[in-house]
């Protein structure tokens, strides 16, 4: 589903990722860990095709096109859903609203019929009871004054709309008490199946005891210098990051 | 009812300002300069009734005796008053009978606008007024107006036709000696437009003016007066464009609102005036335009709604006099400006009588050079007792070049009143726009749900048409703006 080769880029011309490679098959879990300033987000920014970012070589297949070449609306378009560690405010613009322009942009894209509020309301609702999340979200701001912890419920939310094809999920976990932790990872564990693959990117492996991960790859310095298995990711909690960095 | 919606989204769609080409038309156009013989000339060529002119003298001796205000936070080269034509007209034969003997290319023009005024072409549920620049040329629906007594014509006409009801109201909301732009309105002005709803009697359509400046060295003054009887309802639009010139028009109205005791005037204006060049600031309208209504009569309510998109500097402040007992004014603005625009725009609510409420929600946006002011004054009168006002006034920056202020006035000698007052400044950021396209939504539709958003309160006291399009509008002129 997502091959990505030798991929180098930098922000404000300062080289951050330095050759990363990484495959992912339909039906997968990837989790990406690391120290604090590894690369591990603007992994996630680029995949999402945040502007700042700059590819300065290496590439980025998904289904065999190259991703770089689309515009983060394509992406997004396409199926690829980031999850934002820090997710933007924006007040004014109601967040059922929003959801439902998202939503209703892929409709369009399909050719199908857009779904009226009525309906999308409907949709919203089910979603909204298997997060837990309270009706009013509907009707507040996107994200405007939202807790850390409803931020991310709402990112999952989002995901939950979209279905994507291809989920990254950056610090989803970082915010959440550990009773929002069970029900962002119990939301995100009932979107999977066979078709869809997800990276979680993430600081602690606690995530991972909800999340049970396929892979598991740490990146230090851009570079990814170690991937293993879920059990990789206990060896790092018990060992520090020092283990693989040194 | 698709010629309504043409013409309302042709009056705002505005990328590359398309309302920029002149119409050639034969004109009669005075020379350059104002003098008392100008303002006799005017009153004559408008074959005027004596308290006209004396009215108009009146002005011009006061104006004679006054300074361009300084106090506006705008900046502009001194206007020369003696370099500008008072008069310009197409030319045409004395008495029209009928639409058919308008110059045809006058005719087109306002077609081009979308504004079509012919009898089969013309907009079913609105009566316009059509003003090219110092004149009058087709008013539509007035008969089915008539029908139902409402007078709505040409200020010339109602000049000639209702003399007494114009000596009567004219002056009696913004004295001639009001302020220099005024004063040098009530001494020149030309035309516009006259409403009179008489007693018991809700307009059955929504009443328009449209203004085109064409003429590049002729100020266009304008005046228009409303006068709104015991028990009725009007809902008036107005909507403004000018060709694109490298010289400055300039554009001073007057507008006068009226209320018996129970009526209302709803007044909406869509501004898009050329707003000169976005890149070096050249050219543009200069807007200064004073606009107030009386809530004469108890019970009776104004409420003015501004999207103002336009003109290289805007100065006007819709403004409410809360005269009889438990009358409400409001003001609901938006004003967006981007290139080099300077704007200075807000109200004034003036409580006089007891248990008056007045609410004002002003939205500015400033983008790329430009500067955005709301300057308010909520001022309450000793026999105001249990006034109240509101006021929110939020600001949206674009980009970082831009700059947004807020002057609010308050000013009461009445311990009973309640005033609030709120303000905010937000940016709409690059990290917003990029958050709804990683949702797969366009750039474009993402612009359009912020701005909504932040102008929502405003865009709905807007009829509905009108609302849809000027998001449209305002989005348009925004894209280029944003990153």
């Amino acid at each position: 589903m997502l091959e990505i080769k030798d991929l180098h880029a930098s922000v404000e011309g300062n080289e951050i990722l330095k050759g990363i490679s990484l495959s992912i098959k339909k039906g997968e879990i990837h989790a990406v860990m690391g120290p604090n300033g590894s690369g591990k987000s603007t992994l996630a920014k680029i995949l999402s095709g945040h502007p700042s970012y700059e590819v300065t070589g290496g590439e980025i297949l998904f289904e065999g096109k190259n991703l770089l070449d689309l515009e983060a609306e394509e992406r997004s378009l396409a199926g690829i859903f980031m999850g934002f560690q820090y997710p933007v405010e924006v007040p004014g613009v109601n967040n059922a609203e929003f959801l439902r322009m998202a939503f209703n942009a892929r409709r369009v894209k399909a050719d199908e019929e857009e779904m009226d509020p009525l309906d999308f309301d409907e949709l919203l609702s089910e979603k909204m009871k298997m997060l837990k999340m309270e009706n009013k979200y509907k009707e507040r701001s996107l994200n405007d004054g939202f807790s850390g912890g409803e931020k991310k419920k709402n990112e999952i939310l989002q995901m939950a709309i979209l279905e994507p094809k291809l989920a990254i999920l950056d610090e989803t976990d970082s915010g959440l008490d550990i009773d929002a932790l069970r029900i962002v990872a119990e939301g995100v564990n009932s979107l999977r199946n066979d078709n869809n693959a997800l990276i979680l990117i993430t600081h602690y492996q606690r995530l991972l005891d909800y999340i049970k991960p396929d892979f598991v790859h740490v990146i230090h310095q851009g570079k990814i210098v170690k991937s293993g298995d879920k059990a990789l990711a206990l060896e790092l909690e018990s060992q520090g990051y020092d283990w693989v960095t040194t | 009812m698709s010629t309504e919606q043409n013409s309302v989204s042709d009056i705002l769609e505005d990328n590359t300002y398309k309302y920029g080409f002149t119409t050639d038309v034969e004109s009669e156009t005075f020379a350059k300069g104002l003098n008392e013989d100008v303002v006799r000339a005017i009153s004559k060529k408008k074959e005027e009734p004596q308290f006209m002119l004396d009215f108009r003298l009146k002005a011009f001796a006061k104006w004679k005796t006054m300074k361009e205000p300084e106090w506006p936070n705008v900046h502009y080269p001194t206007i020369d008053f003696q370099n500008i034509s008072y008069y310009s007209a197409p030319k045409q034969k004395k008495v029209l009978a009928s639409l058919d003997e308008v110059d045809p290319e006058v005719m087109r023009t306002f077609e081009k606008l979308g504004i079509p005024l012919d009898e089969q072409k013309k907009l079913a549920n609105v009566a316009v007024d059509a003003v090219f620049d110092s004149v009058s040329v087709a008013t539509t629906h007035k008969k089915k107006l008539m029908e139902v007594g409402i007078i709505f014509c040409p200020m010339s006409e109602a000049l000639k036709e209702y003399p007494e009801l114009v000596e009567q109201y004219l002056g009696t909301v913004v004295p001639v000696g009001d302020n220099f732009y005024a004063a040098l309105n009530s001494a020149v002005f030309t035309d516009g437009s006259f409403v009179y709803i008489p007693p018991d009697t809700i307009s059955p359509m929504e009443i328009s003016t449209y203004f085109r400046i064409n003429t590049e060295e002729t100020g266009q003054f304008e005046r228009t007066l409303i006068i709104c009887a015991e028990n009725s309802y009007v809902s008036y639009l107005e909507g403004c464009t000018a060709p694109q010139f490298d010289t400055n028009q300039l554009h001073a109205a007057v507008v006068e609102l009226v209320t018996m005791e129970n009526a209302e005037i709803k007044y909406s204006t869509v501004q898009n005036w050329y707003a000169g060049d976005k890149e070096t600031g050249k050219g543009g309208v200069f807007n200064f335009v004073t606009k107030r209504g009386k809530c004469q009569g108890d019970n009776s309510k104004i409420s003015w709604t501004q999207v103002e998109t336009g003109s290289a500097i805007t100065w006007k402040y819709p403004s409410c006099i809360l005269q009889g007992d438990n009358t409400v004014g409001e003001f609901y603005s938006v004003a967006l400006t981007n290139g080099h625009m300077q704007a200075d725009t807000g109200t004034k609510m003036i409580h006089l009588g007891k248990n008056t409420r007045s609410s004002i929600i002003s939205k500015g946006i400033s983008a790329d050079y430009s500067s955005n002011s709301y300057r308010g004054q909520v001022k309450v009168g000793k026999n105001a007792t249990n006034a109240r006002n509101y006021s929110q006034c939020d600001s949206m920056l674009v980009g970082d070049k831009s700059s947004a202020h807020t002057f609010p006035y308050i000013e009461t000698a009445n311990s009973s009143v309640q005033i609030e007052h709120e303000a905010s400044t937000s940016k709409i950021s690059e990290e917003q726009l990029f958050y709804f396209e990683s949702r797969g939504i366009s750039r474009e539709n993402a612009i359009e749900a912020v701005i909504s958003g932040f102008c929502k309160e405003v865009f709905k006291q807007l009829p509905m048409e009108f609302a849809v399009e000027a998001q449209k509008l305002l989005t348009l002129k925004l894209e280029d703006s944003v990153g």
